[in-house]
Protein backbone atom coordinates (compact mmCIF):
# COMPACT_ATOMS: atom_id res chain seq x y z
CA UNK A 1 0.00 0.00 0.00
CA UNK A 2 2.59 2.53 -1.00
CA UNK A 3 0.37 4.05 -3.59
CA UNK A 4 0.61 7.81 -3.37
CA UNK A 5 -1.14 10.19 -5.75
CA UNK A 6 -0.22 13.79 -6.53
CA UNK A 7 -2.94 16.42 -6.31
CA UNK A 8 -3.37 20.20 -6.09
CA UNK A 9 -4.19 21.94 -2.81
CA UNK A 10 -7.26 24.09 -3.56
CA UNK A 11 -8.39 24.92 -0.02
CA UNK A 12 -6.91 24.70 3.41
CA UNK A 13 -8.79 24.65 6.71
CA UNK A 14 -8.54 23.43 10.25
CA UNK A 15 -10.43 20.44 11.47
CA UNK A 16 -10.28 19.47 15.14
CA UNK A 17 -6.94 21.21 15.53
CA UNK A 18 -5.32 19.60 12.49
CA UNK A 19 -4.31 21.52 9.36
CA UNK A 20 -6.21 19.95 6.46
CA UNK A 21 -6.61 20.62 2.77
CA UNK A 22 -9.05 19.93 0.00
CA UNK A 23 -6.90 18.35 -2.73
CA UNK A 24 -7.92 18.13 -6.35
CA UNK A 25 -6.92 14.96 -8.21
CA UNK A 26 -8.16 15.71 -11.73
CA UNK A 27 -11.93 15.40 -11.46
CA UNK A 28 -12.04 14.14 -7.86
CA UNK A 29 -11.50 16.16 -4.70
CA UNK A 30 -10.61 14.58 -1.35
CA UNK A 31 -9.37 15.75 2.01
CA UNK A 32 -5.77 15.40 3.02
CA UNK A 33 -3.99 16.21 6.25
CA UNK A 34 -1.19 18.77 5.83
CA UNK A 35 0.44 18.33 9.24
CA UNK A 36 3.48 16.62 7.73
CA UNK A 37 4.06 19.29 5.05
CA UNK A 38 3.55 22.46 7.11
CA UNK A 39 5.04 24.82 4.50
CA UNK A 40 2.39 23.95 1.89
CA UNK A 41 0.43 26.81 0.30
CA UNK A 42 -2.77 26.85 -1.75
CA UNK A 43 -1.85 25.98 -5.32
CA UNK A 44 0.99 23.68 -4.32
CA UNK A 45 0.95 20.07 -5.36
CA UNK A 46 1.33 17.39 -2.72
CA UNK A 47 1.83 13.64 -2.81
CA UNK A 48 -1.07 12.08 -0.89
CA UNK A 49 -1.01 8.66 0.74
CA UNK A 50 -4.03 7.39 2.72
CA UNK A 51 -5.37 10.89 3.23
CA UNK A 52 -2.06 12.47 4.28
CA UNK A 53 0.23 14.72 2.28
CA UNK A 54 3.70 13.17 2.68
CA UNK A 55 5.73 15.36 0.31
CA UNK A 56 5.39 18.31 -2.06
CA UNK A 57 5.87 18.03 -5.83
CA UNK A 58 6.15 20.45 -8.69
CA UNK A 59 3.26 20.97 -11.11
CA UNK A 60 4.80 19.32 -14.14
CA UNK A 61 5.54 16.20 -12.14
CA UNK A 62 2.01 16.05 -10.77
CA UNK A 63 0.17 16.33 -14.08
CA UNK A 64 2.31 13.65 -15.60
CA UNK A 65 1.97 11.26 -12.69
CA UNK A 66 -1.80 11.77 -12.45
CA UNK A 67 -2.37 10.96 -16.07
CA UNK A 68 -0.28 7.82 -15.77
CA UNK A 69 -2.19 6.65 -12.71
CA UNK A 70 -5.55 7.36 -14.36
CA UNK A 71 -4.59 5.08 -17.19
CA UNK A 72 -3.49 2.40 -14.72
CA UNK A 73 -6.94 2.43 -13.09
CA UNK A 74 -5.36 3.03 -9.71
CA UNK A 75 -7.74 5.83 -8.89
CA UNK A 76 -10.18 3.32 -7.44
CA UNK A 77 -8.49 4.07 -4.09
CA UNK A 78 -9.98 7.58 -4.23
CA UNK A 79 -13.50 6.22 -4.56
CA UNK A 80 -13.48 4.73 -1.04
CA UNK A 81 -16.48 6.15 0.85
CA UNK A 82 -16.20 9.62 2.34
CA UNK A 83 -16.63 9.38 6.10
CA UNK A 84 -17.95 12.45 7.85
CA UNK A 85 -19.17 12.95 11.41
CA UNK A 86 -22.71 13.09 10.01
CA UNK A 87 -22.68 9.67 8.38
CA UNK A 88 -20.27 7.97 10.78
CA UNK A 89 -22.93 7.24 13.41
CA UNK A 90 -25.11 4.15 13.45
CA UNK A 91 -25.15 1.39 10.91
CA UNK A 92 -22.93 0.44 8.06
CA UNK A 93 -22.59 2.79 5.05
CA UNK B 1 11.81 14.22 -18.17
CA UNK B 2 9.03 16.64 -17.38
CA UNK B 3 5.91 15.51 -19.20
CA UNK B 4 3.74 12.40 -19.12
CA UNK B 5 4.27 11.60 -22.79
CA UNK B 6 7.99 11.46 -22.28
CA UNK B 7 7.57 9.21 -19.26
CA UNK B 8 5.39 6.89 -21.27
CA UNK B 9 7.24 7.31 -24.53
CA UNK B 10 8.60 3.98 -25.65
CA UNK B 11 11.32 5.72 -27.64
CA UNK B 12 12.74 7.26 -24.47
CA UNK B 13 12.39 3.93 -22.71
CA UNK B 14 14.30 2.38 -25.59
CA UNK B 15 17.07 4.98 -25.21
CA UNK B 16 17.50 4.05 -21.56
CA UNK B 17 17.45 0.35 -22.45
CA UNK B 18 20.02 0.95 -25.21
CA UNK B 19 22.29 2.67 -22.71
CA UNK B 20 21.95 -0.26 -20.31
CA UNK B 21 22.78 -2.62 -23.15
CA UNK B 22 25.77 -0.50 -24.16
CA UNK B 23 27.40 -0.59 -20.74
CA UNK B 24 26.42 -4.10 -19.68
CA UNK B 25 29.19 -6.68 -19.78
CA UNK B 26 27.73 -9.52 -17.69
CA UNK B 27 24.43 -10.70 -16.18
CA UNK B 28 23.03 -8.89 -13.14
CA UNK B 29 20.19 -9.67 -10.73
CA UNK B 30 18.38 -6.61 -9.37
CA UNK B 31 15.52 -6.62 -6.88
CA UNK B 32 12.78 -4.01 -6.80
CA UNK B 33 11.49 -3.76 -3.25
CA UNK B 34 7.97 -2.32 -3.54
CA UNK B 35 4.84 -4.09 -4.67
CA UNK B 36 3.88 -0.94 -6.55
CA UNK B 37 7.13 -1.15 -8.50
CA UNK B 38 6.49 -4.85 -9.26
CA UNK B 39 3.07 -3.91 -10.58
CA UNK B 40 4.52 -1.23 -12.86
CA UNK B 41 7.21 -3.59 -14.14
CA UNK B 42 4.77 -6.37 -14.99
CA UNK B 43 2.15 -4.08 -16.51
CA UNK B 44 4.58 -2.35 -18.84
CA UNK B 45 6.60 -5.47 -19.57
CA UNK B 46 9.73 -3.69 -18.33
CA UNK B 47 11.35 -7.02 -17.53
CA UNK B 48 10.86 -7.96 -21.20
CA UNK B 49 12.25 -4.62 -22.43
CA UNK B 50 15.49 -4.96 -20.53
CA UNK B 51 18.46 -6.61 -22.23
CA UNK B 52 19.07 -10.31 -21.76
CA UNK B 53 21.01 -10.83 -18.58
CA UNK B 54 19.40 -8.03 -16.56
CA UNK B 55 16.98 -9.88 -14.35
CA UNK B 56 14.49 -8.11 -12.09
CA UNK B 57 13.37 -10.13 -9.09
CA UNK B 58 10.50 -9.09 -6.87
CA UNK B 59 10.97 -8.15 -3.26
CA UNK B 60 8.94 -8.28 -0.05
CA UNK B 61 7.48 -4.78 -0.34
CA UNK B 62 3.87 -5.80 -0.07
CA UNK B 63 2.69 -5.25 3.49
CA UNK B 64 -0.45 -7.35 3.09
CA UNK B 65 1.64 -10.20 1.69
CA UNK B 66 3.99 -10.24 4.68
CA UNK B 67 1.38 -9.87 7.43
CA UNK B 68 1.33 -13.20 9.30
CA UNK B 69 -1.75 -15.35 8.90
CA UNK B 70 -2.19 -15.31 12.71
CA UNK B 71 -2.54 -11.53 12.58
CA UNK B 72 -5.18 -11.73 9.87
CA UNK B 73 -7.05 -14.35 11.91
CA UNK B 74 -6.81 -12.09 14.95
CA UNK B 75 -8.27 -9.21 12.93
CA UNK B 76 -11.13 -11.39 11.77
CA UNK B 77 -11.89 -12.55 15.31
CA UNK B 78 -12.08 -8.92 16.46
CA UNK B 79 -14.22 -7.93 13.47
CA UNK B 80 -16.79 -10.60 14.30
CA UNK B 81 -17.51 -9.11 17.74
CA UNK B 82 -20.82 -7.33 18.02
CA UNK B 83 -19.32 -4.50 20.08
CA UNK B 84 -16.74 -3.66 17.39
CA UNK B 85 -16.72 -1.47 14.30
CA UNK B 86 -13.76 -2.82 12.31
CA UNK B 87 -12.12 -0.42 9.86
CA UNK B 88 -9.51 -1.02 7.20
CA UNK B 89 -8.39 0.04 3.74
CA UNK B 90 -10.28 -1.58 0.91
CA UNK B 91 -7.56 -3.98 -0.17
CA UNK B 92 -7.84 -5.95 3.08
CA UNK B 93 -11.42 -7.02 2.57
CA UNK B 94 -10.68 -9.98 0.32
CA UNK B 95 -7.55 -11.17 2.11
CA UNK B 96 -8.37 -14.65 3.38
CA UNK B 97 -7.59 -15.78 6.89
CA UNK B 98 -7.68 -19.41 7.91
CA UNK B 99 -11.45 -19.18 7.41
CA UNK B 100 -13.05 -16.56 5.22
CA UNK B 101 -12.28 -12.86 4.89
CA UNK B 102 -13.57 -9.50 6.14
CA UNK B 103 -16.06 -9.39 3.30
CA UNK B 104 -17.73 -12.60 4.44
CA UNK B 105 -17.70 -11.34 8.04
CA UNK B 106 -19.50 -8.22 6.85
CA UNK B 107 -22.04 -10.26 4.93
CA UNK B 108 -22.70 -12.24 8.11
CA UNK B 109 -23.50 -9.08 10.04
CA UNK B 110 -20.10 -7.81 11.20
CA UNK B 111 -19.69 -4.02 11.13
CA UNK B 112 -16.73 -3.79 8.76
CA UNK B 113 -16.03 -0.42 7.11
CA UNK B 114 -13.64 0.69 4.40
CA UNK B 115 -11.89 3.94 5.17
CA UNK B 116 -9.89 6.32 2.97
CA UNK B 117 -7.73 7.64 5.82
CA UNK B 118 -6.99 6.43 9.36
CA UNK B 119 -8.42 9.79 10.52
CA UNK B 120 -11.85 8.56 9.40
CA UNK B 121 -11.70 6.15 12.35
CA UNK B 122 -11.65 9.13 14.74
CA UNK B 123 -14.89 10.39 13.18
CA UNK B 124 -16.46 6.96 13.52
CA UNK B 125 -15.27 6.61 17.12
CA UNK B 126 -16.68 10.02 18.10
CA UNK B 127 -20.01 9.19 16.49
CA UNK B 128 -20.27 5.72 18.08
CA UNK B 129 -19.17 6.03 21.73
CA UNK B 130 -20.83 2.77 22.68
CA UNK B 131 -18.80 0.78 20.16
CA UNK B 132 -15.13 -0.12 20.01
CA UNK B 133 -13.60 1.17 16.78
CA UNK B 134 -10.60 -0.85 15.65
CA UNK B 135 -8.38 0.04 12.69
CA UNK B 136 -6.27 -2.61 10.97
CA UNK B 137 -2.94 -0.78 10.78
CA UNK B 138 -0.99 -2.71 8.17
CA UNK B 139 1.86 -1.12 6.28
CA UNK B 140 5.44 -0.20 5.79
CA UNK B 141 6.97 3.05 6.98
CA UNK B 142 4.95 5.01 4.41
CA UNK B 143 1.71 4.47 6.30
CA UNK B 144 3.13 4.79 9.82
CA UNK B 145 2.77 8.61 10.01
CA UNK B 146 -0.94 8.36 9.19
CA UNK B 147 -1.50 5.64 11.78
CA UNK B 148 0.58 7.52 14.33
CA UNK B 149 -1.62 10.59 13.89
CA UNK B 150 -4.74 8.49 14.50
CA UNK B 151 -3.42 7.12 17.78
CA UNK B 152 -1.91 10.42 18.93
CA UNK B 153 -5.19 12.26 18.34
CA UNK B 154 -7.22 9.48 19.96
CA UNK B 155 -5.15 9.81 23.13
CA UNK B 156 -5.25 13.62 23.05
CA UNK B 157 -9.03 13.63 22.71
CA UNK B 158 -9.50 10.86 25.25
CA UNK B 159 -11.24 8.69 22.64
CA UNK B 160 -10.95 5.51 24.67
CA UNK B 161 -12.99 3.49 22.19
CA UNK B 162 -10.50 3.96 19.33
CA UNK B 163 -7.67 1.46 18.89
CA UNK B 164 -5.42 0.02 16.20
CA UNK B 165 -4.25 -3.50 15.45
CA UNK B 166 -0.63 -2.98 14.42
CA UNK B 167 1.17 -4.89 11.72
CA UNK B 168 3.88 -2.45 10.70
CA UNK B 169 7.07 -3.64 9.05
CA UNK B 170 10.28 -1.90 7.96
CA UNK B 171 12.13 -2.24 4.69
CA UNK B 172 15.84 -2.04 5.68
CA UNK B 173 15.85 -5.15 7.92
CA UNK B 174 14.08 -7.16 5.21
CA UNK B 175 16.72 -6.19 2.66
CA UNK B 176 19.47 -7.13 5.12
CA UNK B 177 17.75 -10.44 5.79
CA UNK B 178 17.60 -11.23 2.06
CA UNK B 179 21.27 -10.32 1.64
CA UNK B 180 22.25 -12.52 4.58
CA UNK B 181 20.60 -15.61 3.15
CA UNK B 182 22.99 -18.19 1.62
CA UNK B 183 20.52 -18.56 -1.28
CA UNK B 184 20.64 -14.86 -2.12
CA UNK B 185 21.05 -13.97 -5.80
CA UNK B 186 20.37 -10.23 -5.56
CA UNK B 187 23.26 -7.94 -6.51
CA UNK B 188 21.55 -4.54 -6.47
CA UNK B 189 18.28 -2.95 -5.33
CA UNK B 190 15.70 -0.49 -6.57
CA UNK B 191 14.82 1.05 -3.22
CA UNK B 192 11.32 2.00 -2.02
CA UNK B 193 10.39 5.49 -3.24
CA UNK B 194 7.49 6.32 -0.94
CA UNK B 195 8.94 4.66 2.15
CA UNK B 196 11.99 6.89 1.65
CA UNK B 197 9.82 9.97 1.15
CA UNK B 198 9.03 9.50 4.85
CA UNK B 199 12.23 7.98 6.24
CA UNK B 200 14.90 9.37 3.91
CA UNK B 201 17.58 6.95 2.83
CA UNK B 202 20.38 7.29 5.35
CA UNK B 203 19.62 3.87 6.86
CA UNK B 204 20.33 2.16 3.52
CA UNK B 205 23.92 3.42 3.52
CA UNK B 206 25.29 0.96 6.11
CA UNK B 207 23.50 -1.90 4.31
CA UNK B 208 25.01 -0.88 0.98
CA UNK B 209 28.46 -0.63 2.56
CA UNK B 210 28.28 -3.85 4.57
CA UNK B 211 27.00 -6.06 1.76
CA UNK B 212 28.64 -4.06 -1.05
CA UNK B 213 25.43 -3.67 -3.05
CA UNK B 214 24.18 -0.61 -4.94
CA UNK B 215 20.80 0.66 -3.75
CA UNK B 216 19.02 3.19 -5.98
CA UNK B 217 15.92 4.74 -4.43
CA UNK B 218 13.41 4.61 -7.28
CA UNK B 219 9.93 5.87 -8.16
CA UNK B 220 7.04 3.97 -9.68
CA UNK B 221 6.55 5.05 -13.26
CA UNK B 222 8.03 2.95 -16.05
CA UNK B 223 10.73 5.48 -16.83
CA UNK B 224 11.57 5.82 -13.13
CA UNK B 225 12.13 2.10 -12.97
CA UNK B 226 14.21 2.03 -16.15
CA UNK B 227 16.28 4.99 -14.97
CA UNK B 228 16.75 3.36 -11.56
CA UNK B 229 17.85 0.17 -13.27
CA UNK B 230 20.33 2.08 -15.44
CA UNK B 231 21.81 3.80 -12.37
CA UNK B 232 22.12 0.41 -10.65
CA UNK B 233 23.79 -1.25 -13.64
CA UNK B 234 26.24 1.68 -13.92
CA UNK B 235 27.27 1.06 -10.32
CA UNK B 236 27.52 -2.70 -10.79
CA UNK B 237 29.60 -2.37 -13.94
CA UNK B 238 32.02 0.05 -12.29
CA UNK B 239 32.25 -1.90 -9.03
CA UNK B 240 30.62 0.84 -6.99
CA UNK B 241 28.22 0.15 -4.13
CA UNK B 242 26.43 3.29 -2.98
CA UNK B 243 22.98 4.63 -2.25
CA UNK B 244 21.67 6.93 -4.98
CA UNK B 245 18.35 8.73 -5.41
CA UNK B 246 16.50 8.41 -8.73
CA UNK B 247 13.28 9.81 -7.19
CA UNK B 248 14.86 13.13 -6.29
CA UNK B 249 11.79 15.19 -7.30
CA UNK B 250 9.93 13.67 -4.30
CA UNK B 251 12.45 12.87 -1.60
CA UNK B 252 15.80 13.69 -0.05
CA UNK B 253 18.31 11.90 2.14
CA UNK B 254 16.75 13.05 5.44
CA UNK B 255 13.10 12.34 4.60
CA UNK B 256 10.09 13.97 6.24
CA UNK B 257 11.16 15.12 9.69
CA UNK B 258 7.74 16.06 11.16
CA UNK B 259 6.42 12.64 10.11
CA UNK B 260 9.37 10.78 11.65
CA UNK B 261 8.99 12.71 14.88
CA UNK B 262 5.38 11.68 15.40
CA UNK B 263 5.97 8.10 14.29
CA UNK B 264 8.66 7.60 16.93
CA UNK B 265 6.72 9.29 19.68
CA UNK B 266 3.88 6.81 19.13
CA UNK B 267 5.68 3.65 17.97
CA UNK B 268 8.85 1.87 18.92
CA UNK B 269 10.84 -0.73 17.00
CA UNK B 270 10.00 -4.38 17.69
CA UNK B 271 10.72 -7.85 16.37
CA UNK B 272 8.17 -8.92 13.76
CA UNK B 273 7.22 -12.14 12.05
CA UNK B 274 7.06 -11.88 8.24
CA UNK B 275 4.76 -14.27 6.47
CA UNK B 276 6.73 -16.67 4.32
CA UNK B 277 10.04 -15.34 5.66
CA UNK B 278 10.02 -15.88 9.41
CA UNK B 279 10.87 -13.65 12.34
CA UNK B 280 13.22 -10.73 11.63
CA UNK B 281 14.53 -8.90 14.72
CA UNK B 282 13.81 -5.19 15.06
CA UNK B 283 11.93 -5.19 11.79
CA UNK B 284 8.62 -3.61 12.72
CA UNK B 285 6.79 -1.22 14.99
CA UNK B 286 4.63 -1.64 18.05
CA UNK B 287 2.79 0.96 20.06
CA UNK B 288 4.64 2.48 22.97
CA UNK B 289 3.51 1.69 26.50
CA UNK B 290 1.95 5.18 26.86
CA UNK B 291 -0.47 4.27 24.06
CA UNK B 292 -1.47 0.83 25.39
CA UNK B 293 -5.10 1.90 25.79
CA UNK B 294 -5.26 2.20 22.02
CA UNK B 295 -3.47 -1.08 21.24
CA UNK B 296 -6.04 -3.56 19.97
CA UNK B 297 -3.66 -6.46 20.45
CA UNK B 298 -3.67 -5.75 24.20
CA UNK B 299 -7.33 -4.78 24.44
CA UNK B 300 -8.82 -7.85 22.81
CA UNK B 301 -8.11 -11.25 24.23
CA UNK B 302 -8.25 -13.46 21.18
CA UNK B 303 -7.75 -17.18 21.69
CA UNK B 304 -5.01 -18.86 19.68
CA UNK B 305 -6.40 -19.73 16.27
CA UNK B 306 -5.19 -22.73 14.36
CA UNK B 307 -3.63 -21.19 11.27
CA UNK B 308 -3.39 -23.32 8.16
CA UNK B 309 -1.10 -22.36 5.27
CA UNK B 310 -1.49 -24.37 2.04
CA UNK B 311 1.57 -26.58 1.52
CA UNK B 312 1.78 -25.90 -2.20
CA UNK B 313 2.30 -22.15 -1.77
CA UNK B 314 5.82 -20.83 -2.42
CA UNK B 315 5.12 -17.21 -1.43
CA UNK B 316 8.05 -17.16 0.96
CA UNK B 317 10.54 -17.91 -1.81
CA UNK B 318 8.89 -15.39 -4.11
CA UNK B 319 9.10 -12.63 -1.48
CA UNK B 320 12.84 -13.29 -1.15
CA UNK B 321 13.43 -13.17 -4.90
CA UNK B 322 14.42 -16.85 -5.10
CA UNK B 323 11.47 -17.99 -7.21
CA UNK B 324 9.01 -16.38 -9.60
CA UNK B 325 5.23 -16.89 -9.77
CA UNK B 326 5.38 -19.22 -12.75
CA UNK B 327 7.73 -21.50 -10.81
CA UNK B 328 4.69 -22.41 -8.69
CA UNK B 329 2.59 -25.38 -9.83
CA UNK B 330 -0.57 -23.75 -8.51
CA UNK B 331 -0.10 -20.39 -10.25
CA UNK B 332 -3.05 -19.59 -12.49
CA UNK B 333 -4.55 -23.01 -11.77
CA UNK B 334 -5.79 -23.63 -8.22
CA UNK B 335 -4.44 -20.25 -7.21
CA UNK B 336 -5.76 -17.05 -8.72
CA UNK B 337 -6.97 -13.67 -7.39
CA UNK B 338 -10.47 -15.05 -6.75
CA UNK B 339 -9.10 -18.07 -4.86
CA UNK B 340 -5.70 -16.97 -3.52
CA UNK B 341 -3.73 -19.69 -1.71
CA UNK B 342 -1.07 -17.47 -0.24
CA UNK B 343 0.40 -14.10 0.49
CA UNK B 344 1.64 -13.00 -2.90
CA UNK B 345 -1.67 -13.64 -4.65
CA UNK B 346 -3.97 -12.22 -1.98
CA UNK B 347 -2.78 -8.66 -2.29
CA UNK B 348 -3.07 -6.67 -5.50
CA UNK B 349 0.52 -5.59 -4.90
CA UNK B 350 1.84 -9.13 -4.60
CA UNK B 351 4.02 -10.53 -7.37
CA UNK B 352 1.62 -13.38 -8.20
CA UNK B 353 -1.37 -11.04 -8.37
CA UNK B 354 0.58 -8.67 -10.63
CA UNK B 355 1.69 -11.46 -12.94
CA UNK B 356 -1.86 -12.81 -13.13
CA UNK B 357 -3.37 -9.39 -13.77
CA UNK B 358 -1.17 -8.93 -16.82
CA UNK B 359 -1.74 -12.36 -18.25
CA UNK B 360 1.58 -13.95 -17.38
CA UNK B 361 -0.19 -17.21 -16.46
CA UNK B 362 -1.26 -17.47 -20.09
CA UNK B 363 2.32 -17.39 -21.39
CA UNK B 364 4.47 -20.48 -21.41
CA UNK B 365 7.42 -19.92 -19.11
CA UNK B 366 9.62 -16.87 -19.41
CA UNK B 367 9.80 -16.44 -23.16
CA UNK B 368 10.95 -12.83 -23.39
CA UNK B 369 10.77 -12.67 -27.16
CA UNK B 370 7.09 -13.45 -27.32
CA UNK B 371 6.12 -10.95 -24.64
CA UNK B 372 2.75 -9.26 -24.86
CA UNK B 373 2.92 -5.74 -26.27
CA UNK B 374 4.14 -3.23 -23.79
CA UNK B 375 1.69 -0.49 -22.86
CA UNK B 376 4.40 2.08 -23.55
CA UNK B 377 3.84 3.93 -26.78
CA UNK B 378 6.32 4.32 -29.59
CA UNK B 379 8.71 1.66 -30.81
CA UNK B 380 9.11 -0.12 -27.50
Amino acid sequence: MCLAIPGKVVESFEQRGLRMAKVQFGGIAREACLEYVPETQIGDYVLVHVGFAISRVDEDEARRTYELLESMDQLTELSAPVVSEANAAGGKP
Amino acid sequence: MKYLDEYRDGRLASKIVDEIRRIQTRPWVIMEVCGGQTHSIVKHGIDYLLPEGIELVHGPGCPVCVTPLEMIDKAHAIAKRTDVIFCSFGDMLRVPGSEGDLFTIRSQGGDVRIVYSPLDCLKIARANPEKKVVFFAIGFETTAPANAMLVWRAKQEGLKNASILVSHVMVPPSIASILQSPLNRVQGFLGPGHVCAIMGYREYEPISARFKVPIVITGFEPLDILQGTLMTVRQLESGRAEVENEYSRILNRDGNKPAQKLVFSVFEIADRKWRGVGSIPKSGYKLRWEYREHDAEKLFDVKEIDTREPDICISGQILKGIKKPHDCPAFGKQCDPQHPLGATMVSAEGACAAYYAYGRHLQKGQDRNSAAASSLGGAA
